[in-house]
C-alpha cells in the first residue's frame, strides 16, 4: 500500500500518530503530519486504515501499490 | 456572472430576490438550484447574487481555496448581532480555529471532555427514575439543547462556569440561534419579532454573566488549578458584555449541531428498529466488562458511528456554507468577481444519488464492512464542510455524540409519541433546529 497525507488539508490534530504511530509523526514547526513510512508493511495495515478514518481533516489515504 | 443560470422562483419575489423562499424552504431553494442548473448556478439574496456550487469537482475547488480568495465571516451577518458588535477576536478565523483547536480539542484533552459530557448526561437523566419500567417524556429539542449548553460550556470554557449555569442560559442561547432569520442579509438590525427576541437574549446572557463575575469578584483569587476562562477573562478587565460575546461565539458552532444532531440520530434509530436493535447489542457487548463511557466513546464503535454518519449525512446541521469572494476564482469553469457570494451546500451534496444510490434512505451499511461513503466522496459528504475549514470540532463531535447515546442506549428505550412525520425541521431560520412538539418517551430498562 501507498499512504499519501494531504498536508492543505491537514490540521495538525494528531489522531494518526495515534493511531498508527510507525507511519505517522507530527512536524510541529509547521503543525502538518509527517508520512514517515510511504509503504508500511503490511501488518500496519488496520493501523493505517484506522488513521485514515478517523483523521478528523479527512487528509490521509491509501492507495493499493500495482 | 449572467452566464451562470440563476434559479427559477417558487415563491415570487418580494423585492429580495429568493430571499423570500429562502424563509420558508430553504433546502427546496438549493435543491432547485442543481436540478435546474447543475453543477453551479445563482441565485439572489437580497442585493447579491449567491453562486452555489455543487458535485464532487466544484466543492473541491470551492473548499480547497484560499482564506484570501474567499472569506468566511463576511458571509454571515446574522452572526454581528448574536456575538455582540464590537466583539471581534484579534484573530482571523483561522487563527481563532487554531487557537481552540490548541487549547479545548486536542486530542489528549478528549478523555476528560469524555468524562465530563458522561456526568452531564448522568445529571440530565438523574430524575428519570431507577427502576426498570419507570418511564416519562421529554421534547427532543428542549433535552438536547440544555443538555449541549452544558457540555459546550463545561468542555470549552471550563466546569466551575459551567456549574453556575442552569436551564435559564440554555433558554436565552436557543433564542438567540432563533434570530438568524434571512433577513439579516437585508439588514441585521431591522424591526423584527425574531431579532427583538434575539437582542432581549443577548442582554438576559450578560445579565447572568454579570451575576457570575460579581460572585467570582467577591469570592476573590482561588489557586491555579481551580481558575477557568472566566477566570482569565475577568483578570484582563474585559466587560461582562465583551466576555459574553467571546463565550457565545466560542459555543456557537458546537452547540445547534451537535444538539440537533443528537436528536435527529434519536429520531432515525427510533425509525429504523432493526439499526436501533444492532446498535443496543453492539454497545450491551462493548460495556459487559464494566468499562467506562469515557474510555469507550474515544474508541471505535463502528455500528454506532455509521448510524451518525448516515444522521449526519441526511440531516446536515448547517444547510448552506457562503463566502464572499475576494479575489477572482474560478468554479465550474466560470470565473467568478469579487463582492459576489459563493455557497456550497451539505444537504444537497450529501443527497446527489450518484455518490449515495438511493439517497433520502436511512442506509448505515454505507459505512460498514468495508463501505465507506463518507472517504469515498470526501467532496460530497460534507455535514462538516471540506477543506482547511473543515469543522475543527468533529471528532469531538463524533466522542459527544458516542457517549451521548452510549449512556441514553444502555440504560433506556424510547419510542415516539406522536407520528413519525411529524418530527421535522422548522427552516425558517439560518440555524435550523427540530420543530417543537418533538417529544419521546423513555423507559429504563431491566438490567
Amino acid at each position: 500500500m501507498k499512504v499519501t497525507a494531504d498536508l492543505d488539508l491537514c490540521q495538525g490534530h494528531q489522531m494518526c500518530t495515534g493511531e498508527a504511530p510507525d507511519v505517522f509523526g507530527y512536524d510541529g514547526e509547521a503543525d502538518r503530519v509527517v508520512v514517515l513510512q510511504e509503504h508500511p508493511d503490511e501488518s500496519q495495515r488496520a493501523q493505517v486504515a484506522a488513521a485514515v478514518q478517523y483523521c478528523p481533516a479527512m487528509a490521509l489515504a491509501v492507495e493499493e501499490d500495482r | 456572472m449572467t452566464a451562470i443560470p440563476e434559479v427559477s422562483y417558487a415563491v415570487p419575489d418580494d423585492g429580495h430576490g429568493h430571499l423570500a423562499e429562502m424563509r420558508v424552504d430553504p433546502i427546496a431553494l438549493f435543491q432547485r438550484v442543481r436540478d435546474e442548473c447543475g453543477d453551479i448556478g445563482r441565485f439572489r439574496l437580497a442585493d447579491r447574487d449567491v453562486v452555489l456550487v455543487s458535485g464532487a469537482e466544484a466543492n473541491e475547488q470551492f473548499f480547497r481555496a484560499p482564506d484570501s480568495t474567499l472569506d468566511q465571516a463576511a458571509a454571515y451577518p446574522f452572526m454581528t448581532p448574536i456575538f455582540g458588535q464590537g466583539v471581534v477576536f484579534d484573530a482571523s478565523p483561522e487563527e481563532r480555529q487554531q487557537m481552540l483547536k490548541n487549547q479545548a480539542l486536542k486530542g489528549d484533552m478528549m478523555r476528560g471532555h469524555a468524562a465530563t459530557i458522561e456526568a452531564e448526561i448522568n445529571r440530565m437523566v438523574a430524575d428519570w427514575g431507577d427502576e426498570p419500567g419507570d418511564s416519562g417524556e421529554i421534547d427532543l429539542l428542549d433535552f438536547f439543547a440544555e443538555l449541549t449548553i452544558y457540555t459546550t460550556s463545561a468542555c470549552l470554557i471550563g466546569r466551575p462556569f459551567r456549574e453556575e449555569l442552569d436551564g435559564r442560559f440554555a433558554q436565552h442561547y436557543h433564542d438567540l440561534e432563533r434570530g438568524t432569520d434571512a433577513l439579516a442579509y437585508v439588514d441585521p438590525y431591522l424591526d423584527i419579532e425574531s431579532f427583538r427576541v434575539r437582542d432581549t437574549a443577548r442582554e438576559a446572557l450578560v445579565a447572568l454573566v454579570q451575576d457570575i463575575i460579581d460572585r467570582r469578584v467577591e469570592r476573590g483569587t482561588v489557586p491555579r488549578e481551580e481558575r477557568d476562562l472566566l477566570d482569565v477573562l475577568i483578570s484582563i478587565d474585559m466587560t461582562a458584555d465583551y466576555i459574553t460575546g467571546i463565550f457565545i461565539s466560542m459555543m456557537f458552532a458546537g452547540h445547534h449541531t451537535s444538539s440537533g444532531t443528537a436528536a435527529w440520530a434519536l429520531i432515525e434509530l427510533m425509525r429504523h428498529p432493526d439499526v436501533l436493535a444492532g446498535i443496543v447489542e453492539e454497545l450491551d457487548d462493548l460495556y459487559a466488562d464494566g468499562s467506562d463511557v469515557s474510555f469507550q466513546a474515544l474508541r471505535s464503535i463502528p455500528r454506532l458511528e455509521a448510524a451518525l454518519k448516515e444522521t449526519l449525512r441526511l440531516h446536515p446541521p448547517l444547510v448552506i456554507l457562503l463566502r464572499v469572494v475576494q479575489e477572482e476564482i474560478e468554479l465550474a469553469g466560470h470565473t467568478i468577481a469579487p463582492g459576489t457570494m459563493v455557497a456550497a451546500s451539505p444537504r444537497v451534496s450529501n443527497r446527489i444519488a450518484e455518490d449515495f444510490p438511493d439517497p433520502d434512505a436511512f442506509d448505515p451499511g454505507r459505512y460498514l464492512d468495508g463501505h465507506q461513503a463518507d472517504l469515498q466522496n470526501r467532496w460530497t459528504w460534507i455535514p462538516f464542510g471540506a477543506g482547511k475549514h473543515r469543522c475543527v470540532g468533529n471528532a469531538f463531535a463524533m466522542m459527544q455524540l458516542k457517549a451521548i447515546f452510549s449512556v441514553l442506549l444502555r440504560d433506556y428505550t424510547f419510542e415516539m409519541t406522536q407520528p413519525s412525520e411529524d418530527y421535522r425541521d422548522d427552516v425558517s431560520k439560518m440555524v435550523i433546529q427540530l420543530a417543537q412538539p418533538c417529544r419521546v418517551r423513555y423507559r429504563r430498562r431491566a438490567r
